[in-house]
C-alpha cells in the first residue's frame, strides 16, 4: 500500500478540524479531502473515522457507495467522457475508443507516467453539445474522434 | 444594504435597470455550462480586451443561457433605444468586428438570430426599442415561436451573479407580497389554486404536499430542493440554477414561510460545479440584502438556505434516499410510509420539491393561481421545460405549455433529425421512461398521456432517436444504467435487472430465443410490482415500450439464431 506523506495527512487533519463530529459531516468532509489530495485511501478513511468519531465501517460503506469518491490515486488530468443518453446516440462510443487508443489505456486506468486517467460519466448536463468530454474542470462539447488528439495535446505540457 | 420595504426594492430596481437597458451599449455573453463548453469564456475575454483598447464605456456582462444550445456561444447586445439582438456562434475573432459595428450603431447581419423588442419577465416588462426591422422577431423565430417562458423568464437575459438585476425584473416582490399581505395558509391556497404539479417526475400536486407538511404536528420542519437531476440527457435544472438562481431561492423562501420551516437545503449533484458556485453567490447576496436570514423584510419570519453536494449516486434523487444522504449515510431509499411530509429529515416533517417546481412559485404568488391555471390544460397547468437533445437539428432547452403535442416539439421547434434521417422514436423520462414511436407523436405531453403510452414525464429529458438507432441496444443501454445504479437494498431490482440485462445482451449477440421475449415481460412485471422504490418500479419501462412498439427489431435479432 502506498503511504501518504506526513504533509498530506496533516492537510487532511486540518480539513477535518473544520467539521463538527458526527455522521452528518461525513460526505462534506470526504468531498473536501478528495478535492485536496485526489482520492480517499484506507489510511485517510481511518483518520476520518477517528476524527468524526464514527465507525470505520461506516466511512468505508459511504466511500464505496458513492461513485464520486475514489479509493485509487488518479493521474494529473482526469479525462471523463460522458456516456449519457444524448452523448450515446451522438457517438460517444467512438470518442471513448479514440481516447483509449490515443492514450493506450482502457477506461478506468491511468497512463504509466501518471498523467492521464480515463473515466466515464453519466451526464454533465451539457447534452445539447453531445458528445461531451471533461478534462479536470474544462468541458469540451461537440466532440468527435478527430478532435481527441487536439484535446489531449493541450495537457501534454 | 438591507432591504426592508417595497420602496427599497423599487430603488434598487431603478438603479439596476440602467444596467439592463440604460444609456450604455450592453454586451452580454451567455456563460452557462453549454456556452463555456463551446468557448464562451474566450469570447468574453476577447470582448474585454477589445473594449479596453477602444477606451469606450461599454458594459460587458455575463448572462445564463437562453436555451438555444445549437447556436452556442450566444451573445446578446443592446444598443440604447434599439431592440436586443441575439447573436449566434460568436467566436473570439468576431469580437473586434462586432465592437466596431456596435459603436457605429450597427451589428454584422450574418451573426443575428433574431431581435427582441420587448421581454416579458412576467413581473416586469422591459421595453428595448425598435430598429433592425429587417431582422426577424424573436416571436417569429421557429425555435422560440411555440415556447412560453415562465420558469425560464429571466434565463439568458439577466446576470445570474447580480441580485440587483434580478430585482430589476421584479425579483423578490413576490416574497414581499407573501410576507406582508398573505398568511401562510393563503400562500398554500394560491399554490393549490394554480394546479401546479411537481416537476421532478411524479406530478404530485404541490399545494397539497405543502399543506400536509405544514399541518404535520412538529416544532421543526424542513424544506429541500431536489437538484440531483440524475437522468442522463436532462439538464433543465442545471440551467435554471446557473441562469436564474434567485428564482429558486425566492421560491424556497416563500415555501419556507408557507410550510413553517426555518431551514432549506438544496441538494445538488456534484457534477454541477458552476450551478453550485452560482447558488453560493446568490445565497450570499440574498443574505447581504437581508432577504435570507433573520427577520426578512423586518417581519418576524427568519429563514436560511444551505447547499449539500451529492456524490454521484442516481438513486439519491429519490426523496427518502436523498434524506439519508443529507444525514451522511449511504443513499438507500427507506420504505414509505412514513412519508417525508410526516417524518423526513432528522425525523421532522420535510417537504421536497424539484428545482423547477420551486422556480414557478414566485410567479404564482405574484400573478395568482388563477392566472397560472389558465396556462396548459385542465389537469396539467403551467409549462414544462424539456431538454430536446439527441438526433434532432435544433437541440436546446424548450419551455412549452403542458399539453403541447410531441410533434410540435420535435418537428416545429426541433426541426426533426439532421442529415435527412427520419425520426424513429423519442425517449422521454430518463432511464425509467419509455421510447415513444414516431407514429404516436400526436399525443400531448402531459402526465397522463405519457403514462398511457408506457412512459413517464420524468424530469423532462427528451432524446430524439433516428432510424439508424437500434431499439434493442437502447433498451440494453438503459437497463445497464439502472442495474448499475440500483442501490442493492431490494432483490427484485438488484437481481432482476441484472438478469434482464443478460437476456438483452444475449439477444443483441444474436443468441436469443423466442421465449426470451416472454421472459423479459414476466421479469418486468415482477420488478415493477415488487421493488422498494421508484427506481426499480420504473426501470423496466424502456424494455416494455420497445417490446411493445418495436417488437420486429427483437424478432429480427432472434431469427438470426434460428
Ligand atoms: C430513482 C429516482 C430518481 C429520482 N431522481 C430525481 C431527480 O433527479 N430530481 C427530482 O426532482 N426528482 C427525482 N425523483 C423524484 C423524487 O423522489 C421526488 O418525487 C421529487 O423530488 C418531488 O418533487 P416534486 O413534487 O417537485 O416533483 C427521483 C425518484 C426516483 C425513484
Ligand atoms: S448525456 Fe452527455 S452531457 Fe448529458
Amino acid at each position: 500500500m502506498v503511504k501518504l506523506s506526513k504533509e498530506k495527512l496533516d492537510k487532511v487533519e486540518t480539513i477535518l478540524d473544520r467539521f463538527p463530529k458526527g455522521q452528518s459531516s461525513l460526505i462534506g468532509a470526504l468531498h473536501a479531502i478528495q478535492l485536496e489530495i485526489g482520492y480517499l485511501p484506507e489510511e485517510v478513511q481511518k483518520l476520518v473515522a477517528e476524527k468524526l468519531e464514527i465507525p470505520e465501517s461506516t466511512v468505508y460503506g459511504v466511500v464505496t457507495f458513492y461513485n464520486f469518491f475514489r479509493k485509487e490515486p488518479v493521474g494529473k488530468y482526469i479525462i471523463t467522457a460522458c456516456q449519457g443518453t444524448a452523448c450515446h446516440v451522438r457517438g460517444a462510443g467512438s470518442v471513448i475508443e479514440a481516447f483509449e487508443k490515443t492514450l493506450g489505456i482502457k477506461v478506468g486506468h491511468t497512463t504509466p507516467d501518471g498523467k492521464f486517467t480515463l473515466d466515464i460519466a453519466r451526464c454533465f448536463g451539457a447534452c445539447g453539445l453531445a458528445p461531451v468530454v471533461m478534462v479536470n474542470n474544462d468541458i469540451y462539447g461537440r466532440m468527435s474522434p478527430k478532435k481527441v488528439e487536439e484535446v489531449i495535446a493541450k495537457y501534454r505540457d | 444594504m438591507r432591504v426592508r420595504s417595497l420602496d427599497d426594492l423599487k430603488a434598487i430596481a431603478q438603479r439596476a435597470l440602467e444596467k439592463l437597458c440604460g444609456r450604455r451599449i450592453r454586451i452580454a455573453v451567455g456563460l452557462a455550462t453549454c456556452g463555456i463548453a463551446t468557448g464562451a469564456e474566450e469570447v468574453y475575454s476577447a470582448f474585454l480586451k477589445g473594449i479596453e483598447s477602444l477606451k469606450r464605456d461599454i458594459l460587458l456582462t455575463k448572462v445564463g443561457c437562453i436555451g438555444y444550445c445549437r447556436e452556442e456561444p450566444i451573445v446578446n447586445v443592446v444598443i440604447p433605444g434599439k431592440a436586443l439582438l441575439l447573436l449566434s456562434r460568436v467566436r473570439p475573432e468576431d469580437a473586434s468586428e462586432i465592437l466596431k459595428n456596435l459603436i457605429d450603431g450597427d451589428v454584422p447581419r450574418e451573426k443575428i438570430v433574431c431581435r427582441v423588442k420587448e421581454w416579458d419577465h412576467l413581473l416586469e416588462k422591459i421595453h428595448y426599442g425598435d430598429g433592425f426591422t429587417d431582422v426577424s422577431l424573436y416571436e417569429d423565430t421557429p425555435f422560440f415561436k411555440h415556447q412560453r417562458k415562465i420558469v425560464l423568464r429571466n434565463a439568458g437575459i439577466i446576470n445570474p451573479e447580480d441580485i440587483e438585476e434580478y430585482i430589476a425584473v421584479g425579483g423578490y416582490r413576490s416574497l414581499y407580497k407573501a410576507l406582508t399581505e398573505m398568511t401562510p395558509e393563503m400562500v398554500i391556497e394560491e399554490v393549490k389554486r394554480s394546479g401546479l404539479r411537481g416537476r421532478g417526475g411524479a406530478g404530485f400536486p404541490t399545494g397539497l404536499k405543502w399543506e400536509i407538511t405544514a399541518k404535520s404536528e412538529s416544532d421543526e420542519r424542513y424544506i429541500i430542493c431536489n437538484a440531483d437531476e440524475g437522468d442522463p440527457g436532462a439538464y433543465m435544472n442545471r440551467n435554471e440554477m446557473e441562469s436564474d438562481p434567485h428564482s429558486l431561492i425566492e421560491g424556497m423562501i416563500i415555501g419556507g414561510y408557507a410550510i413553517g420551516a426555518k431551514e432549506g437545503i438544496i441538494y445538488v449533484r456534484a457534477e454541477y460545479p458552476l450551478a453550485i458556485s452560482r447558488l453560493q453567490i446568490a445565497i450570499e447576496q440574498s443574505r447581504r440584502y437581508g432577504l435570507l436570514g433573520e427577520n426578512i423584510f423586518g417581519t418576524d419570519f427568519s429563514f436560511d438556505i444551505r447547499i449539500v453536494k451529492g456524490a454521484g449516486a442516481f438513486v439519491c434523487g429519490e426523496e427518502t434516499a436523498m434524506i439519508a444522504s443529507i444525514e451522511g449515510e449511504t443513499g438507500r431509499p427507506r420504505p414509505r410510509p412514513p412519508f417525508p411530509a410526516e417524518k423526513g429529515l432528522w425525523g421532522k416533517p420535510t417537504n421536497i420539491n424539484n428545482v423547477e417546481t420551486w422556480c414557478n412559485i414566485p410567479v404564482i404568488v405574484y400573478k395568482g393561481g388563477e392566472w397560472f391555471s389558465k396556462i396548459g390544460t385542465k389537469n396539467n397547468t403551467g409549462t414544462k421545460v424539456f431538454s430536446l437533445v439527441g438526433e434532432v437539428q435544433r437541440v436546446g432547452l424548450v419551455e412549452v405549455p403542458l399539453g403541447t403535442s410531441l410533434k410540435r416539439i420535435v418537428y416545429d421547434i426541433g426541426n426533426g433529425c439532421p442529415d435527412g434521417l427520419k425520426v424513429k422514436a423519442v425517449q422521454i423520462g430518463g432511464p425509467s421512461g419509455g421510447c415513444i414511436p414516431e407514429g404516436l407523436l400526436d399525443i400531448p405531453v402531459d402526465y397522463e398521456s405519457l403514462k398511457e403510452v408506457g412512459s413517464i414525464m420524468g424530469s423532462g429529458g427528451m432524446v430524439v432517436m433516428s432510424e439508424r438507432t437500434s431499439m434493442v441496444e437502447t433498451a440494453a443501454f438503459f437497463v445497464s444504467f439502472t442495474s448499475e445504479e440500483s442501490c442493492g437494498k431490494c432483490a427484485p431490482c438488484r437481481e432482476g435487472l441484472k438478469q434482464m440485462l443478460n437476456i438483452l445482451n444475449k439477444i443483441l449477440m444474436g443468441k436469443g430465443s423466442p421465449s426470451d421475449l416472454e421472459l423479459l415481460k414476466e421479469l418486468s412485471e415482477t420488478i415493477k410490482t415488487t421493488s422498494l422504490c421508484g427506481l426499480g418500479q420504473t426501470a423496466p419501462n424502456p424494455v416494455l415500450t420497445t417490446i411493445k412498439y418495436f417488437k420486429e427489431e427483437y424478432e429480427e435479432l432472434i431469427k438470426r439464431y434460428d
